[in-house]
C-alpha cells in the first residue's frame, strides 16, 4: 500500500494512471514537450543536417572557404574593405539552408549545423548528467534514511561535504583539474577532453541537492505504520526498500527529473562556456556561445542562438517539472480527479 | 619574444643596413618621425597616470628571467644596462648608445675585450649607488637566475662555460673585471661577437643591485635606475610604476626623463573589453591584439588612433623532437605542409596585419632568403619562392609514411581570443591529417614559460619571435642551438629541443664570419636557414605587424623597432 492512496479512494485505477491523466489534460505540459520535442527532432537530424542539407562539415575550420549567394560568390570570412582595411568578418545568416543559415563562425563553420551538433551533446550531457544524480541520490538517500545510524551519518557527511562547496565552484575545480588528466575509476578510465567527464563531474555535484529531500523522506517513512509492520513480519530490508518504501518515493524522483535536466544542461553550458566542459571543436551551446563571444560585435546571432535555445529547454523543463508536480499532488488535482 | 629574444650586429652595420631597410616602414596613421632622437623634454607636459590593458601578466617581473615583448617595453623606462638602444623612432632605434656607462666600450685583443667605465652618480631607486661591484654581480646573477639568454648570449664570456655548468655558484672574476678607484669594467670574451654590444643593451644585461635575489624575482622588485620604479606588481590584477626619486637624466638619447608620473598596467580584461577602455579613454593603450571582430570598427571609427608597424618576426609553432609524433621529421614536415598560413593571417586579422611566412628569418632580415619548401608545389629538394597554398595531401601521405597516424597531440597556446582561434585552427588541421588533437589554451602569464619546459611534455604550441636585433643568429641561434635548449627548465627558448650539433658548428662559424665579411655570412645563414627547415623543428606561419591603438588623449606616440612603443614617452597631460 502506498501513503498517497488514501483510505477512502476506490483502488480501480492506480496514482501514476491519474497524474499521467492529469498531466495530459495540463497545458503546460504540452507546450513544454513540444518546444522540447522540436529541440530533440533538431539535435537527432543534426548529421543529416549537416551533410544533406548545409554540406558542410561542422567541425572543420574553413577560413578560405567561398560561397554563392544570389549568384555572388563570398568568402565565408569577408575581409574588410572600409577605412583603413582591417579585420575579417565572417558571413552573416543568409537565411538559406543549405548555405550558413545563420552565419559563420570565426573559424568559418557553419552556425546552424554547429548549434544541431550542440544541441545533441548539450541534452545528452544534460540527460545523463541528471540520471547520474538521480540514480546515486536515489541509492544514497535509500541507504542512509533506511539504515539510520553510523551509515546514515557518514553518507550525511559526505554529502555536507559536497554541499559545502557551491555548485559551480565544485563543478569548475573539478574540471580544471580532470580535463588535462582525465579520470581512472578502477577499471573506467575518461581521457582527457572526454565528453563523459562533463557528465560525471555534474552528475557528482548536485547529489546532495537530491539526496539530502529523498533521505529525509525515507526517514519520515521508516516510521511509517507500513513499513513496521513490513519489519515485523520478517520482511528482508530489500523487500522493505524497494517494495514499501521506493514506490513512497518515486513521485518526489519523478519531479526532480526535469529540474535536475535544467539544472545539469545550464552547468554544462557554463562549463563549455568557460573552456572547461566540451572541447572544440566538439560543439555544445555553452562552446558555441564562447565561439560567439569574440563575434559579438559584429555577428551577434552566433552568441544569441544557442543562448535562446538554451533558455527556451530551460524554461520548457521547469514548466514540465512543474506540471509533473502538479500531477502527482493530490491536493492540486482538480475535483474529481482521485 | 613575446615572446623575444634579441640580438645584435656591429653597430654600423645595423644602422646603416636598417635605415636603408627600413625607412619610411611605418605604413600607418602613425607619425613617425623617422631614425632621430627625440627633442627636448617638454616639461609642462609631464604628469598624469597612463594605464595600460592586457588580459594576463607577462609572469616574472625579474628582468633578467623575463623574455616577453610585454615586460621588455617596461624595462626600458626601468632598467638600463652599460650600453642601451637609442630613443628614436623607427630604424633609428637600433642604434646602440651608451648607457650607464659614460661611452662606447673600447674594443681591444681582437675583438675580444671590451673597456668600459661606468658613470658616476647614478643611484638605484633605493637611493643606493650603482657600483662596478653591482656590475659585476649583475652578469654572475644572469647565469644564477638561468636567464633564458645565458647560453645564448652570454656564453662567450670568459668564465660563463663555467657558469652554465653551476649557476648556482657562478664567479666571473677573469671574464668581467672591475676596478672600483677608476670605475672600469673590462669584459673579456672568449671569442670576437660581432652582437656583443646588441647583447649588452638588452634587459638581461642590465645592472641590478648586487644584492638582487640570485634566482627569480618573481613577483619581487628589484630597484631600477631608470626614470621609473615598480610600486607594486600582482599578476592577477595590476602593475604599478611610478617616478623613480633618484633618476636625473644622464642621456636623453639613452635614457630620457619620462612624462606620465604613474604607468598602470592592468590585466584580467579581454581583449575585447580592452579595446572598449581604450575606445572610452579609460585606458591609453591595450597590449593584447586586437580581436578580430574589433578591426574592422578600430580601422574605420578610430583610424586617427591607429598605429601600424611592421616588425621582423613571426607566429610559429615549435614541434618537440624529443617527443612523439614530432621525434619524426616527417611528421613535422606534415605540418609544416598541411598549415594554411594564409588562413592563420586571416584569423590575425587580414592581409594588412600579417603575410604568410615558412623560412625561418623573416623577410628583410639579414640572411633571408625567398623560399618554401612546404607550399603546394614546392619540396624540401626544390623550394618553391614563396608560400602559395597548403599541400593536405602531401601531408596526409607523410603522416601516413611517418607511421605516426592516430597519435594524440595536445597544442598548448595563450588563451587569449587570437591565440585560441589560431589553436582551434590548428587543431582542425592536425585533426584533418590524421591527428587526436587536443587544444590546450593556458593564461598568457604561464604559457610562454610553460611550452619551454620539457617537464611539461608540450608536443606542440604555437608562440611568437619578435627581433632582438637585426642578425639571424638572433633567430636561428638562438631559437635553434643546442646551447638554447635547458631541459627541465622554464628558460629553455629551443622550445622544440632541436639540437643538431652539425648545424651548431655552422651557425658558430657563420657568426666569426660575419665580424669580417656581413655579406659572406648572411649567405651562410641564409643556407643554414634551408637546412634547418628541412629537419623542420619548427613551422613557421606568418610574420605580422604591430598594431598599436591608443585613447583619443594620449599623446606623443613614438615607436621603436627595437622595443616597440615608448612608454615613458606617452603624453596624458
Amino acid at each position: 500500500m502506498s501513503i498517497n492512496e488514501p483510505a477512502s479512494v476506490t483502488l480501480s485505477e492506480s496514482p501514476g494512471k491519474i497524474a499521467l491523466r492529469t498531466l495530459a489534460r495540463d497545458r503546460r505540459s504540452w507546450i513544454s514537450l513540444s518546444i522540447l520535442g522540436v529541440i530533440l527532432l533538431l539535435a537527432l537530424i543534426a548529421p543529416f543536417y549537416a551533410s544533406s542539407i548545409a554540406h558542410t562539415d561542422p567541425f572543420k575550420s574553413t577560413l578560405n572557404a567561398t560561397i554563392s549567394v544570389g549568384g555572388v560568390t563570398r568568402q565565408v570570412l569577408e575581409p574588410s574593405t572600409e577605412g583603413l582595411g582591417l579585420g575579417i568578418t565572417p558571413i552573416g545568416p543568409t537565411g538559406r539552408p543549405g548555405a550558413y543559415f545563420l552565419g559563420a563562425d570565426n573559424q568559418g563553420r557553419d552556425v546552424a549545423a554547429r548549434l544541431l551538433y550542440g544541441a545533441r551533446n548539450t541534452l545528452f550531457i544534460g540527460v545523463s548528467a541528471a540520471l547520474v544524480t538521480i540514480l546515486l541520490s536515489l541509492l544514497i538517500g535509500l541507504i542512509a534514511g533506511y539504515r539510520r545510524g553510523f551509515v546514515d551519518s557518514v553518507l550525511s557527511r559526505l554529502l555536507d561535504v559536497i554541499w559545502a562547496f557551491p555548485v559551480y565552484l565544485l563543478s569548475i575545480s573539478l574540471s580544471v583539474v580532470l580535463l588535462t588528466s582525465g579520470l581512472s575509476l578502477g577499471f573506467i578510465h575518461f581521457g582527457p577532453g572526454s565528453i563523459a567527464l562533463p557528465i560525471f563531474i555534474i552528475g557528482i555535484v548536485y547529489i546532495p541537492y537530491v539526496a539530502r529531500p529523498i533521505r529525509g523522506q525515507v526517514l519520515a517513512l521508516r516510521e511509517r505504520e507500513f513499513v513496521r509492520a513490513a519489519v515485523g513480519s520478517g520482511a528482508k530490508h530489500s523487500t522493505i526498500i524497494f517494495r514499501e518504501i521506493l514506490p513512497n518515493v518515486l513521485p518526489s524522483v519523478l519531479v526532480f527529473i526535469p529540474i535536475m535536466f535544467a539544472l545539469a544542461m545550464l552547468t554544462e553550458s557554463a562549463l563549455s562556456f568557460l573552456s572547461i566542459g566540451v572541447q572544440p571543436p566538439q560543439a555544445s551551446w555553452g562552446t558555441i556561445i564562447n565561439d560567439g563571444l569574440g563575434l559579438l560585435y559584429t555577428r551577434p546571432i552566433v552568441a544569441l542562438a544557442p543562448g535562446l535555445l538554451i533558455v527556451l529547454t530551460a524554461a520548457s523543463l521547469n514548466l514540465f517539472g512543474d506540471a509533473v508536480r502538479d500531477g502527482l499532488d493530490p491536493k492540486t488535482r482538480p475535483r474529481g480527479d482521485s | 619574444m613575446r615572446k623575444r629574444p634579441l640580438h645584435l650586429a656591429s653597430v654600423l652595420a645595423v644602422a646603416t643596413l636598417l635605415l636603408s631597410a627600413c625607412s619610411g616602414s611605418s605604413d600607418s596613421a602613425s607619425t613617425s618621425t623617422g631614425g632621430s632622437s627625440f627633442g627636448a623634454y617638454e616639461k609642462d607636459k609631464a604628469g598624469g597616470i597612463v594605464t595600460f590593458v592586457a588580459s594576463a601578466a607577462g609572469g616574472t617581473l625579474d628582468p633578467k628571467v623575463n623574455y616577453t615583448a610585454q615586460y621588455w617595453q617596461l624595462y626600458q623606462a626601468s632598467y638600463d644596462g652599460l650600453l642601451g638602444f637609442k630613443y628614436a623612432d623607427d630604424a633609428g632605434s637600433f642604434e646602440i648608445v651608451p648607457n650607464l656607462a659614460e661611452a662606447l666600450p673600447e674594443v681591444s685583443n681582437d675583438g675580444k675585450t671590451l673597456t668600459f667605465k661606468l658613470r658616476k652618480g647614478i643611484k638605484f631607486s633605493d637611493g643606493s649607488d650603482v657600483t662596478v661591484n653591482d656590475v659585476k654581480a649583475s652578469f654572475e646573477r644572469i647565469f644564477k637566475v638561468l636567464s633564458p639568454t645565458a647560453g645564448g648570449f652570454y656564453n662567450g664570456i670568459v668564465g660563463a662555460d663555467a657558469c652554465l655548468k653551476a649557476p648556482a655558484t657562478c664567479k666571473l672574476d677573469q671574464g668581467v673585471v672591475v676596478d672600483a678607484a677608476t670605475n672600469s669594467v673590462v669584459l673579456n670574451l672568449v671569442a670576437a661577437d660581432e652582437t656583443i654590444q646588441s647583447k649588452l643593451a638588452v634587459p638581461h644585461a642590465a645592472i641590478n643591485p648586487a644584492n638582487a635575489p640570485a634566482k627569480d624575482a618573481g613577483t619581487t622588485i628589484i630597484p631600477t635606475t631608470g626614470p621609473y620604479m615598480y610600486k607594486s606588481y600582482d599578476p592577477n590584477k595590476e602593475l604599478i610604476m611610478v617616478r623613480n626619486p633618484y633618476f636625473k637624466e644622464w642621456s636623453h638619447d639613452a635614457q630620457p626623463q619620462g612624462y606620465p608620473d604613474e604607468i598602470h598596467f592592468k590585466f584580467g580584461l579581454t581583449a575585447t573589453a580592452q579595446v572598449t577602455a581604450v575606445q572610452n579613454d579609460q585606458a591609453n593603450w591595450m597590449f593584447d591584439p586586437i580581436p578580430s571582430d574589433r578591426l574592422n570598427e578600430i580601422g574605420t571609427k578610430y583610424a586617427d588612433q591607429v598605429h601600424i608597424q611592421p616588425l621582423t618576426a613571426m607566429w610559429y609553432l615549435p614541434m618537440n623532437v624529443n617527443l612523439a609524433p614530432f621525434n619524426n621529421v616527417k611528421a613535422r614536415q606534415a605540418v609544416n605542409y598541411a598549415l594554411d598560413r594564409a588562413a592563420m593571417v586571416k584569423i590575425f586579422g587580414g592581409e594588412k596585419l600579417a603575410a604568410p611566412v615558412c623560412s625561418f628569418l623573416p623577410p628583410g632580415f639579414p640572411g633571408h632568403v625567398d623560399y618554401c619548401q612546404y607550399t603546394a608545389g614546392g619540396s624540401v629538394e626544390s623550394p618553391a619562392s614563396a608560400w602559395s597554398a597548403p599541400d593536405i595531401e602531401m601531408a596526409k601521405k607523410l603522416v601516413e609514411e611517418s607511421g605516426t597516424k592516430g597519435q594524440k597531440v595536445g597544442i598548448v597556446v595563450s588563451d587569449d581570443e587570437v591565440n585560441k582561434q589560431m589553436g582551434e585552427y590548428i587543431q582542425s588541421v592536425l585533426t584533418e591529417i590524421g591527428y587526436k588533437a587536443t587544444l590546450k589554451p593556458i593564461s598568457g602569464n604561464i604559457q610562454f614559460t610553460y611550452i619551454q619546459n620539457t617537464n611539461n611534455k608540450v608536443q606542440i604550441s604555437l608562440s611568437q619571435w619578435y627581433q632582438d636585433y637585426p642578425a639571424a643568429s638572433d633567430f636561428l641561434y638562438i631559437l635553434l642551438s643546442c646551447g638554447s635548449f635547458t631541459p627541465g627548465s622554464d628558460s629553455s627558448i629551443n622550445m622544440a629541443g632541436y639540437c643538431n650539433k652539425g648545424l651548431d658548428a655552422k651557425m658558430q662559424k657563420a657568426m666569426t664570419l660575419g665580424l669580417t665579411d656581413a655579406a659572406a655570412a648572411n649567405k651562410m645563414w641564409g643556407d643554414i636557414d634551408k637546412e634547418v627547415m628541412a629537419d623542420a623543428p619548427v613551422a613557421v606561419a606568418f610574420t605580422p605587424k604591430q598594431v598599436d591603438f591608443i585613447s583619443k588623449g594620449t599623446k606623443n606616440y613614438h615607436f621603436s623597432k627595437q622595443y616597440k612603443m615608448f612608454v615613458s614617452q606617452l603624453q596624458v597631460k
